[in-house]
């Protein structure tokens, strides 16, 4: 076990890990005084006493953090079984597009992994395929072609982009698990942002997404324009571009950040041939920031994908 | 760094770092000589500035600064690329750069508004002018690869930062920058790179964690920057570091 080699590695996602470990030069001393005792049995047991001095917040957790890591475990959960069954449906996903789906389940495994690992036993147990219904009752059909499969991949990780956004000031408290959830966070953007792609190659488009995705939100941009025409079904998908429960919860559409319209007050360079009208200012704008969503909106949309048997187990209440 | 005994006296805020040792030095050298008799009418010891030396200010002004002056950096890269665009660049793609300006410069423009007179540049007469010389800018190859990088380091250094804010509003402000620039990345990864949106490079394991964003400090990102600020010197001496 070359213990350098894993701080080495832990250090490139998590530059203070040193820190963690009171200090680099202190948790070095403390591992040379201990070196004739540590042995191959050992080792590990050290490792993982250290960890939880780290991370582990099996105790001490307040109530507000349990109750935003495990509406985001929820979240996962209702992603990872739904890349699982798209993968797992032949003929569903195309050959050239099973690489990133895979990719992206497992991402959804990974961050399921590492929320469980923070709320130890007050993790959310796993509700199972079972729990969940992607049709949102009769009004998707996400298995049957892969445009209305990424459509619904689209709308669950953009959610869950929002989710997170709007759950971490509830995390500040720890910074250790803040940063854990912003950058589970930035990947599921990453995530969102493949799949608008896939949904563009899919529709044959080539021009980048239009504003607000166009017309039934068919040729999305790779990041969120407006309101997104209510999404890929608004029925089901216009909550999740739209506000949330409060005024601190705007829609997509909002352009006013740090208390000025940005639209009004941003400088726009000046591109010849190029005149920004006020419709592309306002998208632009828009385009630029992502905003959160609150708890309560989160829940009411996560809603829509549950089963009687993830009514059963308590999912999304 | 919490182990406060190896640390020197920190500088007072608002004097960068390297301007303090020189005046500490200085007082240090020149105090013989004010004791052994120079009147009070001498002037002070006049002590160089170093005028290609720029140390963010410290706390959550001085993150701001760093974030803003990233955010200069891309958008003033992705100008250059929309005002000169190489010739092998697709046309669809030129859309894709004008919207990754547009998006940079609203960023720029918004953390600009809420620095105000805070912000480094204030007084400047001119904006800072940014250093492109070591990338290749005349082929698509070239300027995918370098966004790719800009972008990149976008996203590592805003998981970096969040955790260095002490407001809620500033983490909610950041936060929603943030992932847009995830956005970006992923979009120009697959651009150069097909399927590499989260490449193994940018979501990392590392245990306890898992398929997380590579974060990185202030530090460790002006220090990949460096090359594009010159011949100004970036100091983060001063910026929180927990």
């Amino acid at each position: 076990m070359d213990l350098l080699k894993i701080f080495s590695e832990i250090e490139k996602i998590d530059g203070e890990v040193y820190e963690r470990f009171d200090t680099r030069r202190r948790v070095f001393r403390h591992m040379a005084g201990l070196g004739k005792t540590i042995t191959a049995a050992t080792m590990p047991v050290m490792l993982g006493a250290m960890f939880n001095k780290a991370y582990g917040q099996t105790t001490g957790l307040s109530a507000d953090i349990k109750n935003t890591l495990n509406l985001a475990l929820q979240l996962e959960y209702l992603e990872y079984y739904y890349y699982d069954a798209g993968l797992k449906t032949p003929g569903l996903i195309p050959t050239a597009d099973v690489p990133a789906v895979t990719i992206m389940r497992d991402d959804e495994l990974g961050h399921i992994n590492a929320l469980k690992g923070v709320l130890g036993a007050d993790a959310f147990p796993d509700p199972t395929l079972a729990a969940f219904d992607y049709t949102a009752g009769g009004k998707l059909a996400p298995f049957a072609a892969a445009a209305g499969y990424y459509a619904t991949a689209q709308s669950l990780e953009d959610t869950g982009v929002r989710a997170y956004k709007g759950g971490a000031p509830k995390l500040m408290a720890n910074k250790d698990i803040l940063t854990a959830a912003l950058n589970i966070h930035s990947v599921e953007a990453r995530h969102s942002s493949h799949i608008r792609m896939m949904r563009r190659t899919l529709a044959g488009s080539t021009n980048g997404g239009d504003i607000a995705g166009g017309t039934n939100n068919a040729n999305p941009k790779s990041w969120v324009s407006l309101r997104e025409n209510g999404g890929p079904l608004p029925a089901v998908t216009a909550p999740i571009y739209g506000p949330g429960t409060t005024t601190d919860f705007p829609g997509e559409d909002n352009v006013t950040q740090a208390t000025v319209n940005v639209q009004n007050t941003t400088t726009y360079p000046t591109v010849p041939g190029v005149t920004f009208t006020d419709a592309l200012k306002a998208a632009a704008v828009a385009e630029a920031f992502d905003e959160p969503l609150d708890d309560l909106a989160v829940k009411a949309i996560a809603r829509n994908f549950r089963s009687a048997v993830g009514v059963g187990k308590g999912l999304f209440v | 760094m919490t182990d406060l005994t190896s640390q020197p006296t920190p500088a007072p805020a608002g004097l960068p770092r390297r301007a303090f040792l020189r005046v500490a030095g200085a007082s240090a050298a020149s105090v013989g000589l004010v004791l052994a008799g120079c009147n009070s009418t001498d002037p002070l010891p006049v002590v160089p500035i170093d005028p290609n030396l720029l140390t963010l200010a410290a706390g959550e002004t001085g993150l701001l600064n760093y974030l803003y002056l990233l955010e200069q950096l891309e958008a003033a890269f992705y100008q250059k690329v929309v005002d000169a665009p190489p010739a092998d660049l697709l046309p669809a793609d030129k859309a894709f750069f004008a919207d990754l300006r547009d998006h940079e410069v609203v960023h720029r423009e918004s953390i600009r508004f809420a620095l105000a007179a805070n912000a480094y540049d204030a007084n400047r007469a001119t904006p800072l002018a940014f250093n492109f010389s070591t990338l290749t800018l005349t082929t698509r190859a070239g300027v995918l690869a370098a966004a790719q990088q800009f972008e990149d380091l976008g996203v590592a250094a805003y998981t970096g930062a969040m955790r260095l804010v002490s407001t809620p509003s500033m983490l909610s402000f950041l936060a929603k920058i943030a992932s847009v620039e995830a956005r970006h990345a992923a979009f120009v990864r697959d651009l150069r790179t097909p399927g590499s949106f989260a490449g193994d490079d940018v979501v990392v394991n590392a245990a306890p964690l898992q398929s997380v964003s590579l974060t990185k400090t202030p530090a460790q990102v002006i220090e990949e920057a460096k090359a594009f600020f010159l011949p100004i010197v970036v100091s983060t001496s001063l910026l929180p570091t927990t």
